[in-house]
């Protein structure tokens, strides 16, 4: 079976059921199980979610980015300091960047900025290493994860019923 | 006003579109999935839109030379060398047309004399036989067969040559039928289309379209590439239907002869969209295969679906539609697209528009997501199983 086709097509729609991925990729259904079952066993699929516009819901969320500096430990790098951050509930990605403005960035989400600004206050800026923060509030998004959000997003099915 | 006595009997003759009289049904319903749509569900990628709109905001907005831009002329024929193995000059074997379509008409004018024959694949594309007819001509058909993938074979075409015989029109990958032709199977026709002397007009808009197999040109092979006029387009592969631009390579005298009618009855074709069509020969080849992948997946899903549910559907090697065969259910294509858009509101197009050869099967079309053909499969799903 091809993997990376199996693992484009559902990081693409992971609402396929085991019966979809069979007819679409052409395989026996046990071959999706058991080859879907050793890619969550090794954390090849870490997790599957369901991209939402919370704006659309009339949710309110409040959403940061975060750059952190912070200097090397010996022995571990950056990875202890990167755990003593990310194990944090309100950290939704994290990822160490290069560039000068910072170690690492956050994503922080909350249901307010005061939410976010307490978060940052008492438990990001007082991780032992952290020697700076620069917090960047989300005004609007207007793609996410490969999909336009944007109200004036033009993708609308349009298209005549039948066509030659 | 007697408007009988006004009309053309050459228009007059014309049949009304088996496609426009199931689009009137299908659009007084509410809630209709449809799967009846010949043009791609994608909208035309962004750094198309984009070269569009910047040729505008620069001023480009006058007419181009009646062949078109120049250096549209010289991507195309570069984008044939490279991707099928055509070799064409942009001075002398180029007009850029609007869409295929126009490619189509003006190739039958400018070949068609009165009581020159035409041969058809059928199932064809709807145009087809009235854009003979207005031309003048008569239309000999070829009916291809399910049992044979909906291939043409050499003792068809032997078949239907007469000394009356002008031309042949292929259109692989077939709209409506996914069928396609390799190269191995060209072979076998190439001789008997050389020693004829007929003309080819090969509608190749889907060659972008393909899964398993390599597309192959007729206008690849040098022992007929004079007898060729070759129509491509980019409203399918690059998603760019309503952007109306296409085009048809040939012999010179061929394109000289084409080009009288484009530019007394099209000038040329519009600048905007040559614009876009430069960008999407230039950069755009990754949105292509983007595309097809995505429709790759549908299609097995639909073969897969269909042939689970009884109806023998044949794998397509090309374009976006399936052609399931639906004798089974004991209904005419009529009567089942009609019974099904009644019952269960679902839009296919009957196999009998595209030609008598079409009877016995329905056109479905996947350029949908797979969201939807799920859903509308599962009502298929339903109104089969009241019937088989």
């Amino acid at each position: 079976m091809d993997i990376i086709k199996l693992l484009n097509t559902i990081e693409k729609d992971a609402s396929l059921s085991i019966v979809d991925l069979s007819k679409v990729l052409n395989e026996k259904e046990s071959d999706i199980e058991k080859s879907l079952s050793i890619l969550e066993k090794n954390n090849v699929i870490c997790g599957r979610h369901t991209l939402i516009n919370w704006n659309k819901a009339n949710v309110q969320k409040v959403k940061a980015i975060i750059q952190v500096c912070c200097s090397p430990e010996k022995e571990y790098g950056y990875d202890k300091i990167a755990k003593k951050i990310y194990m944090f509930d309100e950290v939704s990605s994290m990822s160490l960047i290069s560039g000068s403005n910072g170690e690492f960035m956050v994503t922080v989400k909350g249901k307010t900025m005061q939410e976010i600004a307490e978060f940052v206050g008492s438990k990001l800026a007082p991780v032992h290493g952290v020697s700076g923060t620069s917090t960047l509030f989300v005004l609007k998004e207007y793609k996410k994860s490969g999909i336009v959000l944007s109200e004036d997003n033009d993708e609308i099915e349009d298209r005549q019923l039948v066509t030659p | 006003m007697d408007f009988d006595n006004i009309l053309s009997e050459r228009v007059k003759q014309v049949s009304p579109s088996g496609i426009r009289k199931f689009f009137d049904l299908a659009s007084m319903m509410d809630d209709v999935i449809s799967l009846g749509v010949g043009e791609p569900d994608f909208i035309t990628p962004w750094p198309i839109r984009d070269a569009a709109i910047r040729s505008i905001e620069s001023g480009k907005t006058y007419y181009t030379a009646n062949k078109g831009l120049i250096e549209l002329r010289t991507e195309i024929c570069e984008y044939l060398d490279s991707h099928y193995n055509v070799v064409y000059n942009p001075d002398d074997n180029v007009i850029v047309t609007v869409g295929g379509s126009e490619a189509i008409d003006i190739a039958m004018r400018s070949i068609v004399n009165p009581g020159d024959e035409i041969i058809l694949l059928e199932p064809s594309y709807v145009a087809y036989t009235p854009s003979v007819e207005l031309a003048g001509g008569k239309t000999i058909s070829i009916q291809l067969s399910n049992e044979n993938n909906f291939k043409l074979t050499k003792e068809q075409l032997l078949g239907a040559i007469s000394d009356k015989t002008k031309a042949i029109l292929i259109n692989y990958p077939s709209n409506p039928t996914g069928g396609f032709m390799t190269k191995e199977d060209y072979m076998e026709i190439i001789p008997t289309i050389k020693e004829s002397g007929i003309i080819v007009i090969s509608d190749e808009i889907y060659s972008e379209i393909t899964y398993e197999n390599k597309f192959c040109s007729l206008a690849s092979f040098d022992e007929i590439k004079d007898q060729v006029i070759l129509i491509n387009g980019f409203s399918k592969s690059h998603a760019m239907t309503g952007w109306r631009l296409g085009y048809v390579c040939g012999h010179k005298v061929l394109i000289d002869a084409m080009n009288k009618i484009h530019q007394y009855t099209i000038m040329s074709a519009p600048i905007a969209s040559q614009y876009a069509a430069i960008e999407a020969l230039r950069h755009c080849d990754k949105y292509v295969k983007k595309m097809n992948e995505a429709y790759l997946l549908r299609r097995n899903f639909l073969v897969a679906t269909f042939n689970e549910m009884g109806l023998d559907t044949f794998l397509p090697q090309g374009a976006f539609y399936v052609f399931p065969c639906i004798r089974s259910t004991g209904l005419s294509s009529q009567e089942f697209c009609n019974e099904l858009l009644q019952e269960q509101k679902v839009a296919c197009v009957p196999g009998t528009a595209f030609g008598q050869a079409g009877e016995g099967f329905i056109r479905v079309s996947y350029a949908y997501s797979l969201e939807q053909l799920k859903e509308a499969t599962e009502r298929i799903r339903i109104f089969i199983e009241k019937r088989v």
